[in-house]
């Protein structure tokens, strides 16, 4: 006899009732978790913007995203002409963390990013921004080559070169940025979701064999949060790339 | 041998054929899945061991070798999640 387990389906875990509204102006779930999160975000950033010399409380943590962001990210990556990108890579980095870790919280429990619009629309912007970036500083043909024509390619599989390298950097990386944080999320969503079910399904049979899916449970919540820091740390570090690249061709 | 293939062949072909497309679906989905992620595997484990080794031969320049291991890993992540998000959006 075999006892079978009744998983839900996939969109039944990602498509969330409506509250009101049925077209563009519907507003459900993760639409509230948007709007959380941007008055989280926006909130934080106020609170912080106390002009003490000696930081303390809230401005302290202000600082410490904004040294991360400068020193960790932007020096690594772009060089100190890049400082100017500082705010959009903050941005980028503190919402994209405080969506990924509401939707860890009880109750929550649905990461917003688990649903393709956000990480979409934020690869799009990160794509016209360093395009814009690449054509603004060395001008539109002259920003297409630096892109087919890396230096030091043999003359004879310069085209092949060229192709890989057009549809690479402005097909694939905006892709693969919004698929990356995608994936992940929705990932890491199922896997919870199918040991929470495990874990139910279990304590109401055999409420011994429950220990085992739960301390799992447990232990992939935690995992997850550090899925969450480290996507939002990735996505941010890649778009400095990018935007280092367009800015400086490779020497 | 030879009957019991052809009577399994039997058996598949008088299946309900929408129960047969979703049962290779799944079988699809798992192979599409399972093969995606071989090679970032073990890209990912060469990526790391080698930045191990970097900061172990130069302790100070770890902060660098770092930055470049995150990277290195997020770039050969992403093919394996390709393969993941297309063992899901395959419909059937």
């Amino acid at each position: 006899m075999m006892l079978a387990l009744e998983f839900p389906s996939v969109p039944h875990l990602t498509i969330w009732p409506t509250i009101f509204g049925e077209d563009w102006w519907a507003v459900n779930k993760v639409v509230l978790m948007f709007w959380a999160a941007a008055i989280i975000v926006i909130g934080f950033f106020i609170l912080a913007s106390k002009r003490g010399l000696v930081p303390t409380g809230v401005q302290n943590l202000g600082e410490m995203a904004v040294e991360f962001i400068e020193n960790g990210i932007i020096r690594q990556t772009m060089g100190a002409d890049g400082l100017s990108f500082a705010p959009f890579l903050l941005t980028l980095f503190t919402f994209i963390l405080t969506l990924n870790v509401v939707g860890l919280l009880p109750g929550v429990q649905m990461p917003a990013n688990a649903r393709i619009a956000l990480p979409m629309f934020m690869a799009v912007v990160v794509w016209l921004v360093y395009v814009s970036v690449g054509v603004v500083k060395q001008g539109p043909f002259g920003y297409l080559k630096s892109i087919l024509l890396p230096p030091g390619v043999p003359l004879l599989i310069r085209p092949l070169v060229a192709l890989i390298e057009f549809i690479s950097v402005l097909f694939v990386r905006p892709f693969a940025l919004m698929v990356r944080l995608f994936a992940n999320l929705l990932a890491g969503h199922l896997i919870l979701v199918s040991f929470a079910v495990l874990s139910a399904a279990l304590w109401e049979s055999t409420k011994i064999f429950a220990i085992a899916p739960m301390a799992l449970l447990v232990a992939l919540t935690g995992f997850e949060l550090l899925v969450a820091f480290l996507q939002a740390y990735i996505f941010t570090i890649l778009a400095s790339v990018f935007i280092g690249e367009a800015m400086h061709p490779h020497h | 041998m030879l009957y019991a293939v052809i009577s399994f062949l039997n058996v598949l072909a008088e299946q309900d054929p929408g129960e047969l497309v979703k049962g290779l679906t799944a079988i699809g989905r798992g192979i599409a899945y399972g093969g995606a992620a071989i090679g970032p595997g073990i890209g990912i484990g060469i990526v790391v061991g080698n930045a191990i080794t970097a900061m172990a031969r130069q302790p100070e320049a770890a902060g660098q070798v770092q930055t470049t291991m995150f990277l290195g890993i997020a770039f050969t992540e992403a093919l394996a999640l390709f393969g993941f998000v297309l063992a899901f959006i395959v419909s059937g």
